[in-house]
């Protein structure tokens, strides 16, 4: 047997690690994944390559994340061979040595956002971003469209793109309103300087199949298509499964093929999904196949019933009506772009950020440069029971005003009143930390 | 009991025999390996080495053949049905066999927990057609069959007793894989047979010669098993050659370090490599042809590159095999090869000198060069050609995935120290190989038989997998048929005790003799079971294993 499209396959699943024995985020959580993948011989098919992960190292990490108060001390060895199946999967794909790859890999990396105090949502830091940045170090500016396909909003990756024109930004999740994080909202469409890179599709609970395959062909394929990306990125949580013990979606192993299909991604990344025994293997199953471009009709969970799980009119009628809302707001977001940057020099936005998994509050105060030539250089000041930071991000290629404000605002930051300050000179690839006096 | 040991390897060229007294290989044999009548090489052979031993004296005889591997690779293996279930997932016609399958109802989970219920009756309509069509053996393997074997069971109670053979797919390996395991016990079946009427005939020959000590045959893995017990596991003993060179080295040049295996035969060299002295096993099965297996065996990469490769002259370099056209010309083989270079350059006296001479000069004309330059390059060139084989290899096993942040940080990498040669051309090339390598290179004593030795002092190994789920309260041991009720309040440490407990049972019955058996653990693991965020129970998982070696008696 053979596969049309070359893929590859990182399966790192981390026997020896968890959050707590009974917790979601557990040691088993794809053991009976990988019993599926091994039964099914997924591995022997020709086509279809086993990657060993690579270790990613601190560099990768602050490239992406202002730890507080540092790489080392917020991630585990775990984190950087997630990290690091991630990149493997990337450096495949980009020395062409395959079509496409999955990183099944854990633990996952949505929800964690540039600054990172502590674990959110089970997350320490962002796989998906720290594949994107290491690929554009490696290989070059690239045009980068991220897909996030898990439950819950992908607030993290949200967070690290906001302000990055460069970097398309599309997630599907159950609404906010009955989910954690709680955002995700339509009207959020990304920063001053990256307005409209950012896509948000809150879908109603016990939303099936037919509502995330019409959101995939009426709202995302068409925005991928005006974005133009050279890689197409999809962060594969998989709880919007009928079976998912923590969330209230109706999707199946059939849909996730489906769309897999649809999106034909570049390289996929495991998020969420917690119905280890009853969901995950077959999701899993369908998606490898739907990347190879094989036939996925008979992979079903054994209580497989779509009739069962088919979501209402009312429903169908409400996804319609919020896709019309969302495609609109699209087609505006690039005219309130150019009405933002007539009007300001910089722009401030003040958070309280709140670490569930690890009970830790941040206040944040994220200041950004208006630019119309790069994304715009960023200070951020956050103050948690981590301590007090302040630090300066200089984007990727960024402009040389950009460029010369920050390297002069680090400069002249005054380092008595943090504890620690950083510069993110992405244009340099240097990241400096220093602490007080 | 005797205490003399015979061992017997048929190659691809030769046939071995081997001798053994008192740890010391005390009389040897090759032949020509007839293809068309391996029973007679096998017992000229034989009859070679006991000529002059007292028959009593024999504590065992061990086989190591290629009946099996020639029957499949020539697609000669006896025709079989295959009866699958497969429940939901990929389309099981992707990886048939056999045109003969029969694709039926039923269908079990990863838990063992049964999806769909096979129909007996289903079954008995297929029993009947199969008859109609002739077909005597066969093979039944459903997916997931390890975590569950009862509908292989009931299908094959189902089918009734006119069969000769069915083969069932939980006992063929404890190992994952649906797509495998449908074509080793396919396998199974479609060799039964042949290897069944193979050994009768030798046991009634062996026995004419009054011989009464137990016979073994070979596995792939580099073990042995009864005769008797083999037919259930006849496909066990595909590739069992590359596994009696290996097993003959760990006899002949003890080593604890890591180290690569060279067997440089007529038409291949044969690379297996030795980490702490201890064989690589292939992680899932061996690749026969268009097979892809569950076969447990030795990892050992044959390249085509032998003392008989056809040595030619393309773009004005030496090119080596991978073909071979016939024997050297020194032996009035068609075309000139490596050990025709080997006559020329004087380190061997055999074969008819001038002929070699006269295939080499052929080579030499055209690269414009004296013969003895040319014979040079030719033994360099191979030389090279296998160390590059061998930086393949273990760059490739370097690079095998690990699953776990243990095994990731402890990223054994294998680099090997010792370069251990056999077969024909060992010494002449090894000095080469050494330059080369940079690294020693030893070429132990009996070079030319270690392959019949290994096969005389392989252990009896067999392994079992043990999966227990304390949630729904049992214990499953797909080799052994065994499934029991167990508490839940069953330990880990409860299933290591009734691991080493069922293998022992299952060495003794394989044919193991010595009073003490070497087992290990290969992999202990355990994971709760949670609903609702409790824990419900623990999936255990174990496998265990007689470890692969030698008998101690080979040293006593």
């Amino acid at each position: 047997m053979k596969s049309n499209k070359k893929m590859g396959l990182v399966f790192f699943p981390a026997f020896d690690w968890a959050i707590s024995p009974t917790h979601p985020e557990r040691e088993e959580r794809l053991l009976y994944t990988q019993d599926q993948v091994s039964e099914e011989g997924l591995l022997d098919i020709d086509g279809i390559i086993e990657l060993r992960p690579s270790m990613a190292d601190f560099s990768d990490i602050d490239r992406v994340h202002i730890c507080v108060p540092q790489a080392q001390k917020v991630t585990t060895v775990s984190h950087l061979l997630s990290a690091g199946g991630a990149i493997a999967a990337a450096d495949a794909v980009m020395t062409k040595k395959v079509d496409c790859a999955f990183a099944l890999v854990r633990p996952p990396g949505h929800h964690a956002m540039r600054v990172v105090c502590g674990a959110r949502g089970f997350c320490n830091v962002n796989m998906e971003a720290i594949m994107v940045e290491h690929i554009r170090h490696k290989y070059g500016r690239k045009r980068v469209a991220i897909v996030d396909t898990d439950c819950h909003h992908g607030d993290g990756t949200q967070d690290i793109y906001w302000h990055d024109p460069e970097t398309l930004f599309i997630s599907l999740h159950q609404d906010g309103r009955t989910l954690y994080p709680g955002t995700g909202f339509i009207p959020e469409l990304g920063g001053t300087n990256a307005m409209g890179t950012t896509i948000n599709i809150p879908l109603p609970p016990h939303t099936s199949e037919e509502g995330f395959i019409y959101v995939t062909e009426n709202i995302i394929l068409p925005i991928l298509k005006d974005f133009q990306p050279d890689l197409i990125i999809n962060s594969a949580g998989q709880d919007n499964h009928y079976a998912d013990p923590i969330t209230d979606m109706n999707f199946s192993a059939q849909g996730y093929a489906h769309l897999t299909s649809l999106l034909q991604p570049d390289i996929a990344v495991l998020e969420g999904g917690y119905s280890i025994e009853d969901a995950l293997p077959y999701v899993n199953v369908g998606i490898i196949l739907a990347m190879a471009g094989l036939s996925y009709e008979h992979v079903k969970e054994p209580d497989y019933d779509p009739v069962r799980i088919r979501q209402s009119n009312k429903t169908t009628d409400y996804i319609k009506e919020i896709s019309e809302k969302i495609l609109c707001l699209y087609g505006e977001a690039k005219c309130r772009r150019g009405l933002f940057i007539r009007e300001r020099n910089s722009v401030t936005r003040e958070r309280r950020i709140y670490y569930d998994t690890d009970d830790i509050t941040e206040i944040q105060k994220e200041e950004i440069t208006v630019c119309d030539k790069c994304a715009g250089t960023i200070v951020i000041d956050s103050r948690s029971d981590k301590g007090t930071i302040c630090a300066v991000i200089i984007p990727r290629d960024a402009c040389d005003s950009c460029t010369t404000e920050g390297r002069e605002r680090f400069a002249r930051l005054d380092r008595q009143k943090y504890d620690y300050v950083y510069l993110q000179d992405r244009v340099e690839d240097n990241y400096i930390r220093e602490g007080r006096k | 009991m005797g205490s003399m040991i015979i061992g017997l390897d048929v190659g691809g060229t030769h046939t071995d025999a081997a001798l053994i007294s008192h740890g010391q290989v005390a009389n040897h044999a090759k032949v020509r390996t007839d293809y068309k009548d391996l029973y007679s090489s096998v017992m000229g052979a034989l009859d070679q080495v006991l000529d002059g031993v007292d028959v009593a004296d024999l504590a065992r005889i061990v086989f190591s053949t290629t009946l099996a591997t020639n029957s499949v690779v020539q697609g000669k293996e006896d025709p079989a049905a295959l009866i699958i279930s497969a429940g939901p997932g990929l389309d099981p016609t992707n990886f048939l066999p056999t045109r003969d399958y029969y694709v039926v109802k039923g269908g079990i989970d990863h838990r063992g927990r049964e999806i769909q219920p096979i129909n007996p009756e289903e079954i008995r309509s297929i029993a009947r057609e199969i008859h109609e069509n002739y077909l005597t053996c066969l093979g039944v393997a459903g997916k997931f069959s390890t975590r569950n074997p009862t509908h292989e069971l009931d299908i094959k109670k189902a089918l009734g007793d006119g069969f000769q053979y069915i083969a069932t797919g939980h006992t063929v390996s404890g190992n994952l894989n649906f797509p495998r395991r449908m074509i080793t016990t396919y396998l199974n079946a479609a060799i039964y047979r042949t290897h069944k009427m193979f050994f009768d005939a030798v046991d009634r020959s062996l026995a004419s010669r009054k011989i009464t000590a137990p016979i073994y045959i070979l596995k792939a893995d580099g073990g042995t098993m009864g005769l008797h017990q083999s037919l259930d596991y006849s496909a066990q003993t595909i590739l069992s050659g590359p596994a009696a060179s290996v097993m003959g080295v760990l006899g002949l040049a003890h080593t604890e370090e890591e180290a690569v295996v060279l067997d440089i035969g007529g038409t291949t060299t044969d690379i297996a490599v030795l980490a702490d002295g201890v064989p690589l096993l292939e992680p899932l099965g061996i690749t026969l042809g268009p097979y892809k297996t569950l076969i447990r065996a030795l990892f050992s990469k044959s390249v085509g590159i032998g003392g008989d490769s056809c040595v030619r002259i393309n773009m004005g370099k030496v090119t080596i095999g991978p073909d071979r056209a016939g024997p050297a010309m020194a032996f009035g083989g068609p075309q000139p090869t490596p050990t025709d270079a080997r006559v020329v350059m004087g380190l061997v006296k055999i074969g008819d000198h001038d002929r070699a001479v006269a295939g080499i000069t052929g080579l030499a004309e055209i690269l414009k060069v004296r013969v003895e330059y040319a014979a040079e390059l030719i033994v360099n060139t191979t030389c090279r050609n296998i160390v590059n084989e061998v930086n393949a290899v273990i760059k490739q096993i370097n690079s095998q995935p690990v699953y776990t942040i243990h095994e990731f940080l402890e990223g054994k990498v294998i680099r090997p120290r010792k370069i251990i040669i056999i077969g024909g051309p060992a010494p002449h090339l090894a000095p080469r190989l050494r330059e080369l390598f940079r690294t020693a290179t030893t070429v132990p004593e009996h070079y030319d038989v270690a392959n019949a030795v290994g096969a005389g002092i392989a252990r009896t190994t067999t392994e079992i997998t043990l999966n227990v789920d304390t949630e729904r309260e049992v214990l499953y041991c797909p080799e052994e048929q065994r499934r029991e009720n167990v508490s839940s309040n069953f330990t880990k440490k409860d299933a290591i005790r009734v691991a080493f407990e069922l293998l022992t049972k299952r060495a003794r019955r394989m044919g193991a003799l010595e009073e003490k058996i070497d087992m290990e653990l290969v992999e202990d693991m355990e994971f709760n079971i949670v609903r609702n965020f409790y824990t419900t129970g623990k999936n255990i998982r174990i496998k265990a294993q007689v470890k692969p070696g030698i008998t101690s008696k080979f040293f006593a």
